[in-house]
């Protein structure tokens, strides 16, 4: 099965690029100037950022920086504020004091967000799907070129006309990355986007995840329950405990990473001591 | 493309003939016991004409344009009803699913409207109406009010709000949102309210024409009561339950040609 998936990512991708043939060239060469011109990722800074609901304090004085292009991981128990952080930065919630800036003026289509479950529209197929990512562009004449470019990116330019209750649940959320990709986003927010599939798809997506995030240069922001996954994937690990960032960890393992690796396997090992100690003093 | 035309198209067309041949065996089944039943006298004709003698009234009514004028009475009556009471209906939904204030302000109102059976007005509607078409119209479109105003707004008030998040994630308008997001959130709701729609359209008409018309199908089988023409009863009777089961298949393959992306209307 995982061999299976690994195999077909290029296969349809080749599939994809073999109806573009007259063109092929043009093409890349168009993908590596859009790389320069627009797809580089933001840098983001946050300072003395709280959020609560009702009583219950849940941000509690965060400061960070992350430089432009980074794969930060957030990982953290339940409840500790990770995707409040997650949604305050996608511009989902208020904040209630400090600024989150991103160095210059952003549009609305240079943050995109992917949740754990896909949220396609059930009636629209899996193109149209894509589209709705373009943001204000879908009126635009090369919306149709730019999702379907957009779905060759996932592997799945031969699902273009299915409806979305005929994808499996890895194929969904990779439209949900076709669509969170289409705008080219300068920072990608991931909410648990793989906390729902099987431990293969998952490892698949994982790897797709990551040749995207190399490909297009987007800063990512990935929150997660699973800390292997946050070793495998980011530059850098955020611990939060009680609203806080509790733990700084820089992962320097050479891409692409070996899972299970002595390294990681270690990293792996001491972020998961400060959540347990974490545990035992509450 | 080409994928689409080869599988829903073909799909569409042949599971209704598939079906046609099985769902009429039981009705057919019961029309031949029932002549059967009335030749060998089993059946007095006084109680229950037999099936040939309907057919017969049929043809005659038919021939005398009769049956044709009143059906077609019937219907306009109907759909004019129908549509009338469906809009507004569905225009209450749509406002009271979307804001909060109109339905604070309509709701109540609504449901306690809702609580009286519309029939229950007739003799309110004849007093003020008369017995001309807007009478019928009136008690129609009421009683078609209440299921597609109620289907209408549960279909809103029940969409994904993690769909509607993620609509203005992306940079929805308003119209966009209930364009592409909402309303066909909403749709296999209305259907069902559509469908109710459409039992309480046929029973309103047969009630308030039996009562108070002069034309229509139950004007006609009403004189034929007068006049003991069961025969021509029974066919009114018959014509009821085939104009329902043609609203009720219409109203399937509108279902089905809208809703052709949920998972229940994807047979293989």
């Amino acid at each position: 099965m995982q061999t299976a998936l690994r195999t077909s990512l290029p296969e349809t991708e080749l599939a994809g690029r073999a109806t573009f043939a007259p063109h092929a060239r043009v093409v890349r060469e168009e993908r590596q100037e859009e790389h320069r011109v627009q797809a580089s990722g933001l840098p983001l800074s946050i300072r003395g950022l709280r959020k609560s609901f009702g009583d219950n304090e849940v941000l509690r004085g965060i400061d960070l920086h992350i430089p432009a292009g980074q794969f930060v991981a957030i990982v953290g128990k339940s409840g500790c504020g990770k995707s409040t952080l997650l949604r305050l930065i996608a511009g989902l919630d208020k904040i209630d004091a400090g600024s989150i800036s991103f160095g210059q003026e952003i549009q609305p289509e240079d943050i995109r967000v992917m949740f754990q479950e896909p949220r396609l529209l059930p009636w629209a197929r899996v193109l149209a799907n894509v589209e709705v990512g373009l943001g204000r562009d879908r009126a635009s004449s090369d919306a149709h070129a730019r999702a379907e470019k957009a779905l060759i990116e996932v592997g799945l330019a031969d699902k273009r006309d299915q409806w979305p209750s005929v994808l499996s649940g890895g194929q969904k959320q990779r439209v949900a990355l076709g669509r969170a990709l289409v705008s080219r986003p300068r920072v990608l927010a991931f909410d648990e986007p793989l906390g729902a599939l099987d431990a293969l798809t998952r490892i698949s997506m994982q790897r797709l995840l990551e040749r995207v995030w190399r490909d297009q240069g987007f800063t990512a922001i990935l929150v997660t329950h699973d800390v292997s996954e946050a070793v495998a994937l980011a530059d850098r690990v955020l611990v939060i405990e009680e609203g806080r960032i509790a733990h700084d960890v820089t992962v320097n393992a050479a891409r692409p990473r070996q899972r299970g690796s002595a390294e990681l396997a270690g990293l792996e090992g001491s972020i998961l001591s400060h959540l347990l100690s974490a545990d035992d003093r509450t | 493309m080409s994928l689409i035309d080869s599988i829903s198209l073909p799909r569409s067309i042949r599971l209704p003939r598939a079906d046609g041949l099985i769902q009429w065996i039981v009705p057919l089944a019961i029309i031949a016991v029932w002549q059967v039943a009335s030749v060998t006298g089993f059946v007095p004709t006084r109680v229950l004409p037999a099936p040939s003698d309907v057919v017969l009234a049929g043809w005659k009514l038919l021939v005398s344009g009769e049956l044709v004028r009143n059906i077609w009475v019937s219907f306009w009556r109907a759909s004019v009803g129908f549509l009338i009471g469906g809009s507004i209906g569905f225009a209450f939904g749509l406002a009271n699913g979307l804001s909060q204030l109109s339905a604070r302000l309509t709701d109540t109102t609504l449901q306690m409207v809702r609580n009286v059976p519309h029939l229950a007005l007739i003799p309110l509607v004849i007093l003020r109406f008369g017995i001309d078409e807007s009478a019928k119209l009136f008690l129609v479109a009421l009683g078609v009010f209440f299921p597609i105003y109620l289907n209408t707004l549960h279909g809103i008030r029940t969409v994904d709000p993690q769909l509607i998040e993620m609509g203005r994630i992306y940079g929805m308008t308003d119209g966009e949102l209930f364009r592409r997001v909402i309303f066909p959130g909403a749709l296999p709701s209305i259907f069902v309210g559509i469908r109710f729609a459409l039992g309480i359209m046929w029973l309103t008409l047969i009630v308030a024409e039996t009562i108070a018309a002069s034309s229509g199908l139950g004007y006609m089988a009403m004189q034929a009561r007068e006049f003991m023409l069961i025969d021509v009863v029974v066919l009114s009777i018959l014509i009821y339950a085939l104009l329902g089961k043609l609203a009720d298949s219409a109203s399937r393959v509108l279902e089905r040609l809208t809703l052709s992306w949920h998972p229940a209307f994807q047979k293989r």
